[in-house]
């Protein structure tokens, strides 16, 4: 065949326009048949290859919410009271991240995302681009990144699969944040069997800026250009959305070209750039990041948001790789590219800007009047569709729930069914306890990132929350974080299981010296399609809703991850929750470390006697079981009150509350700074439940321990605020843990043992 | 402008620097992008940390190519002070302006923590009677660990060039070598972070005086009284 024959043939036509539309085809997209039947409807015709991809990826759950869009209506998005601080700025759901007021001007973004799939088949790039996304989400808003977090979850450490997942996320993530020069202050990581196979991976990111510069996803102003900005696109992530939104099998592996690389530099270089472009007045119309469903994602909510059409030729837009078709360009999560529109006549601005920092900067299309999103690829439409019906015509769904029989059991078990334990065996429990990677020391985790970039690293990892100064604003505010959830809580009783993680992490803001703002929460569920854990998800949203307005402490935005199964079994319910707090002056800032002799150690909230659902069940006798401790919102404030108008009147050196392991875990944790100090604790009696193991290793609620210097005058103030304080012990320069009950020396170790134990627990696994 | 801090793409402890020697040490300072040339007026220049051009290569290995790499390196034959903090660091060993190279951490891994540091006695800059012989600075790198051949370390020993010893070696560092300077005594390089140690929420306040220390020469010409220490 001759070259004259090749060329004389007709251009090669997009293979999607000719592909037949089969049940199969639009099973395999994910769809349902009566979603099919909608797309139908909506388009008046049948859809080309593209267009199904983009319906797929659009009211795939990772981008609709489609099966909880109903139940997160329950959270408040706003604050009741209009005076108070932390007023929100930016619902949840209307861009990219919430925002919220801190006031003298600033505002402050921040949002929660999982990536959860993503890990478990390649937990480095997984979890770096998890990262990646999150951080692209808050600077779209026109926002200076200062923080990052990580909740993790993984299964059991004896795994060499667990190990290698656990190395992988944590290198991962250390390899993208480092990078970019954003402090990771750490975070909460929890080990558990349900999360063998499928670790949970969710990451948060806060930025600071300024009211008037919050930037709009929108496409407005028609004849607007569009511009494509960062590296180019090629065939990696294709379908990263649906793909997050099926169960993980033993096939799951062979979807690893979903799994989407990163590049920090890249991201670094974009993050920049962007902060510049946005920094000039007057040029950003809308921006968003190209996350989930890339291009598609970013055109047709852009397009939505503004009420316009927008119109876009993938000819023009910049690719590293060749020959890929309409589908391909469309549905890749290619990282670190975003979306701008700018106004017209000022291109040369952005231009600039891109050049500067040696990006693409590609003008691909352009805002259009009407509804419709339209694509070309040489010359030809691609697809045509009217963009709300990609955002605002996705399907919602009440899934039918059925409670679970182990929740039913969990609330008839009796702590009767549990052998007591004696007085020589508490030393031996603590030690267990110490040991559980859950509660072990997670230095090894948090050394491997870095903390102290930008200045600002106030309280390192390792306290109650993290904390940092917002010096690159030039304000002399510390913006803490924490998240929280107890799986096994949530397990046990999904409704108090979610209250228990708000309260908690709220406490844990207090015990920081900050006062909650807001929250970001990430609901990791299994498939909502099964009726126990639709109930389970459905109890969750309702604990943690009511909990999120007793508090009048908003939701400003979050993630949904469902389909956390694996091979193995199901993922207990993990609603993660996130809140940021803030600390109005240097001397309020708290840590959880004893610093010195002679401070008295208070307990707020009463002796704990509840032993239900504790790490101690679980390491005593391998057992995840028993009724969840009692929350009470209403003491829960009245402790939190207390503690933060001490704290602001100078009367606290140290606080931490009672969380895995109970009482005596937390007074160990208190002294895991300094070998030097030690304590000496006399508790006059059992408490209501008169046993030892409820008292010393039971995890009641809104219980928080105190150091302070001057316990007749504390006490005198708890009294008249009514919450229940009382004088357990004094710490001394022996170097260590010595604990009476009732006179009875029951327990008498070595500081610097108990802190060998719990901060080379890890470090001893994954050497 | 006195003092120039080098911005590389990918340079992330930029804004820190800035911070320490301008709001802190109330040294005047700017950031100056690697494309353009070494303003005249610049007295000391800071390359700081970060991961310039993403470390691709090796670290240090694309950012001795920048244009402002020409300017340095005018700055330094005349005489001009220049401070390599981390990634600095290991951009000027890469230029040739500081003997030995960096590479992986001994660990594998990243290490950020409060390190406790040996002071030597270097020349009447840096010394043990300007900070006493122990101090502590941040870390924060995957690749700290200094290493240099037989004669280069023989040197370095012999003209009292090392300025900061590793008290419990986090990168498993020839020596347990932290910072150096060259034979002249004007281009400075470490591995620790002191502009992250110089407000009272940081760990510690010991890169004042090591900050102070490098800044002398411009302080001589032009006294300005401390504001934080």
């Amino acid at each position: 065949m001759t070259d004259q024959a090749v060329t004389s043939l007709p251009p090669n036509p997009d293979p999607c326009l000719n592909v037949e539309i089969t049940p199969e085809l639009v099973s395999q997209h994910g769809l349902l048949p009566e979603e099919y039947e909608n797309v139908l409807r909506i388009l008046g015709r049948e859809p080309n290859l593209t267009e199904l991809g983009i319906f797929s990826v659009m009211w795939s759950e990772h981008c609709s919410y489609k099966n909880t869009r109903k139940l997160l209506r329950l959270f408040p998005t706003e604050k009741a009271d209009k005076e108070a601080i932390g007023q929100v700025l930016v619902k949840a759901g209307e861009e990219n991240a919430g925002v919220i007021d801190v006031g003298e001007g600033w505002g402050v973004a921040f949002k929660i995302e999982s990536h959860n799939h993503p890990s478990a088949i390649e937990p480095f790039e997984g979890a770096a681009t998890g990262v990646g996304g999150i951080v692209r989400d808050i600077f779209t808003m026109g926002a200076r990144p200062v923080l990052l977090t990580n909740s993790l979850r993984f299964g059991s450490l004896e795994s060499p699969q667990v190990k290698r997942l656990f190395r992988g996320v944590v290198s991962g993530i250390s390899h993208y944040g480092n990078c970019l020069g954003i402090p990771n202050m750490g975070g909460d990581v929890y080990f558990d069997d349900c999360y063998e196979g499928n670790p949970l991976v969710n990451a948060l990111c806060a930025g600071i800026l300024r009211h008037e510069d919050i930037q709009r996803g929108a496409a407005t102003g028609v004849g607007n250009p569009v511009y494509y900005v960062g590296p180019g696109t090629g065939r990696d992530g294709l379908g990263g959305a649906s793909f997050a939104s099926r169960e993980l099998t033993e096939e799951s592996a062979e979807d690893r070209p979903a799994v989407q690389k990163g590049d920090p530099f890249m991201e670094k270089l974009l993050l920049e750039a962007c902060l510049e472009m946005m920094a000039i007045p007057g040029l950003v119309v809308g921006i968003q990041d190209m996350g989930a469903a890339g291009l598609t994602c970013s055109t047709c909510e852009t397009a939505s948001r503004g009420n316009s059409g927008i119109e876009i030729d993938l000819d023009l837009v910049p690719q590293r790789e060749t020959g890929m078709n309409s589908y391909e360009i469309m549905l890749s999560e290619s990282q670190e590219r975003m979306l701008v529109i700018v106004n017209r006549g000022r291109e040369r601005e952005l231009e600039e800007v891109f050049e500067k920092w040696d990006l693409h900067a590609a003008r691909i299309g352009e805002v259009k009047e009407g509804d419709r999103m339209v694509v070309r690829q040489k010359g030809v439409v691609v697809a045509d569709l009217p963009a709300k019906s990609l955002t605002d015509e996705a399907p919602i769904y009440d899934q039918p729930t059925q409670e679970p029989a182990h929740v039913a059991q969990a609330r008839e078990w009796s702590i009767e069914s549990v052998p007591e334990l004696k007085a020589d065996g508490v030393g031996d429990a603590l030690e267990k306890l110490l040991k559980h990677p859950t509660i072990a020391s997670k230095r090894w985790v948090w050394e491997q990132y870095d903390h102290m970039v930008m200045s600002g690293c106030t309280v390192e990892p390792g306290s109650d929350a993290g904390v940092v100064r917002l010096s690159i604003a030039g304000i002399d505010k510390y913006l803490a974080i924490a998240n929280d959830c107890n799986n096994r809580f949530c397990y046990l009783d999904p409704y108090k299981g979610a209250q228990i993680a708000f309260a908690e992490c709220m406490r844990n803001l207090a015990c920081s010296g900050a006062k909650a703002l807001a929250v970001t929460d990430n609901l990791n569920f299994a498939n909502p399609n099964k009726p126990e854990t639709y109930h389970m998800l459905k109890e969750c949203v309702t604990g943690l809703a009511d909990a999120c307005s007793f508090f009048d402490v908003p939701v400003v935005g979050g993630n949904v991850s469902l389909y956390n199964e694996h091979g193995k079994g199901a993922i207990d319910p993990t609603p993660v929750v996130s809140m940021v707090g803030l600390i109005e002056k240097a001397d309020e800032v708290t840590r959880s470390f004893l610093s010195g002799e002679g401070e008295s150690i208070v307990l707020l909230g009463g002796l704990p006697h509840e032993l239900g659902a504790s790490y101690y069940l679980q390491t005593q006798f391998g057992k995840k079981e028993g009724r969840v401790p009692e929350i009470d919102l209403e003491s829960e404030k009245k402790v939190q009150e207390f503690l933060l108008s001490q704290i602001s009147q100078g009367s606290v050196q140290a606080a931490h509350d009672l969380s895995e392991g109970g009482l005596l875990v937390a007074l160990a944790e208190m002294l895991f700074d300094k070998n030097e100090i030690g304590m000496s604790l006399a508790i006059d009696s059992l408490g209501n439940s008169g046993r030892l193991d409820a008292l010393l290793f039971g995890e009641s609620q809104s219980r928080i321990l105190v150091s302070v210097s001057d316990e007749g005058e504390f006490i005198r103030s708890a009294e008249q605020a009514g919450v229940s304080a009382q004088v357990i012990g004094c710490s001394d320069l022996t170097g260590r843990f010595k604990v009476s009950i009732d006179g009875n020396e029951i327990l008498d170790a070595n500081v610097s043992g108990l802190h060998e134990t719990w901060s080379q627990a890890i470090p001893e696994i994954m050497r | 402008m006195k003092v120039a801090i080098l911005q590389f793409p990918g340079s992330n402890c930029d804004w820190d620097a800035e911070h320490a020697v301008q709001d802190v040490l109330n040294v005047p300072a700017k950031r100056v992008w690697h494309k353009s040339g070494l303003p005249a007026e610049t007295e000391a220049v800071i390359v700081p940390g970060g991961f310039s051009f993403g470390d691709y290569l090796r670290c240090g290995a694309i950012a001795r190519f920048s244009p402002i790499m020409l300017g340095l390196k005018e700055f330094v034959e005349k005489g001009g002070q220049v401070l390599g903090i981390c990634n600095g660091f290991q951009i000027l060993c890469e230029a040739g302006l500081l003997p030995g190279a960096l590479v992986r951490n001994d660990c594998m891994e990243f290490r950020c923590l409060n390190q406790s540091l040996r002071v030597e006695n270097s020349n009447d800059r840096f010394n043990q009677s300007k900070f006493g012989s122990a101090i502590s600075l941040p870390i924060a790198h995957g690749e700290g660990n200094y290493r240099a051949d037989e004669t280069v370390l023989a040197e370095l020993e012999a003209n009292a060039q090392v300025l900061l010893r590793y008290e419990g070696n986090p990168n498993g560092s020839i020596n347990d070598i932290a910072g150096i300077r060259n034979q002249a005594g004007n281009v400075y390089g470490m591995m620790p972070h002191p502009e992250r140690a110089v407000e009272p929420h940081h760990p510690c306040q010991d890169g004042l005086p090591v900050l102070d220390a490098f800044l002398e020469p411009i302080r001589k010409n032009n006294p300005i009284e401390l504001s934080a220490s």
